[in-house]
């Protein structure tokens, strides 16, 4: 159980305030789970997505010292990671993901259901 | 939910939908992520304290003198806490703890908070009408129980050590703690053997 909490520390560790981790809404909650839930089912190890995480974090950092923004979007970086790790795997190609969001992002408003 | 329609939250529903479809995972395997650090990890670390305050008094002095020290030597992964103070049930008195401001929890001990804690709602009127928020909780006080709220910040956490339920004398400390709920530990529910 503990090997579960090596995620929370060190770079690429999930935004914390006092040992906390921050989850702003569901959908990142969603997205933790799901890179974690995958490691688990052993599709790839976390060292292997956290190459991902810290590439996509330097890449972002590069950005926003250009653009003197202030915000950490840590859990839009982990989603990014964990599409791009997916498609390079070909367990799941961008353009299917593309393809589904813009189906979602279609569906009238209050298509609310049950997962 | 302020996230409604975000292209983020589309996207993390076309992965996991995706993924599912392909029979790599299912919803109920990312709910137990979830549920593994909401609900069992972290209040875990939190109900071996407690047990282990209920069956050995002198822990039970350091834990209410300085629970600080005692959490951090217990090195409890996930990040050490900057100060945390444990506050003991009784008859007497009844402690209940909220974050008024945002939603400060002690995670080490706790794991992460539950919905309702961060609920604007409960942040509120557990302070104007604690025992009234209680009972629709689910946990009815005695008109003589004095209720304490404790209002949590960056700076200081609260954990609550609940009364230890009657009828448990003969149970072990790893048997205590597993009936030791995170509700109990905020101060909203009672221990129930």
């Amino acid at each position: 159980m503990l090997e579960d909490f090596l995620i929370l520390e060190g770079i690429g560790a999930p935004p914390m305030a006092n040992g906390e981790i921050v989850f702003e809404a569901p959908w990142q909650s969603r997205a933790f789970g799901m890179a974690q839930a995958l490691c688990q089912s052993g599709h790839f190890t976390w060292d292997e997505f956290r190459v991902y995480l810290i590439d996509g974090i330097a890449r972002w950092d590069t950005k926003a010292s250009s653009e003197d923004s202030t915000s950490y979007p840590y859990f839009e970086i982990f989603l990014d990671s964990l599409a791009q790790l997916l498609s390079d795997r070909m367990i799941l190609l961008n353009q299917e993901v593309d393809e589904r969001s813009e189906a979602f992002a279609a569906r009238p408003h209050g298509h609310d259901h049950t997962h | 939910m302020t996230d409604h329609d975000s292209p983020q939250k589309i996207r993390a529903e076309a992965i996991e939908s995706l993924l599912i479809d392909k029979g790599l995972l299912s919803a109920a395997d990312v709910d137990a992520v979830i549920t593994t650090y909401t609900d069992r990890v972290g209040p875990m670390n939190g109900a071996q304290l407690v047990a282990k305050a209920w069956i050995d008094p002198k822990f039970k002095a350091q834990l209410l003198s300085d629970a600080t020290s005692v959490v951090n030597a217990f090195g409890f992964e996930g990040g050490q806490v900057d100060k945390l103070v444990v506050k003991a049930c009784s008859p007497q008195d009844h402690h209940v703890v909220v974050c008024t401001l945002c939603s400060c929890y002690p995670w080490a001990v706790l794991g992460l908070p539950p919905a309702w804690y961060k609920d604007p709602a409960y942040r509120s009127r557990i302070v104007q009408e604690p025992r009234l928020v209680l009972s629709e909780m689910g946990l009815s006080l005695p008109s003589e129980t004095r209720i304490h709220v404790w209002d949590s910040s960056a700076e200081i956490r609260y954990l609550v050590l609940p009364e230890r339920p009657a009828g448990s004398e003969g149970l072990s400390e790893s048997e205590l703690a597993a009936l030791v709920s995170r509700d109990s530990m905020i101060g909203v529910a009672r221990v129930m053997i």
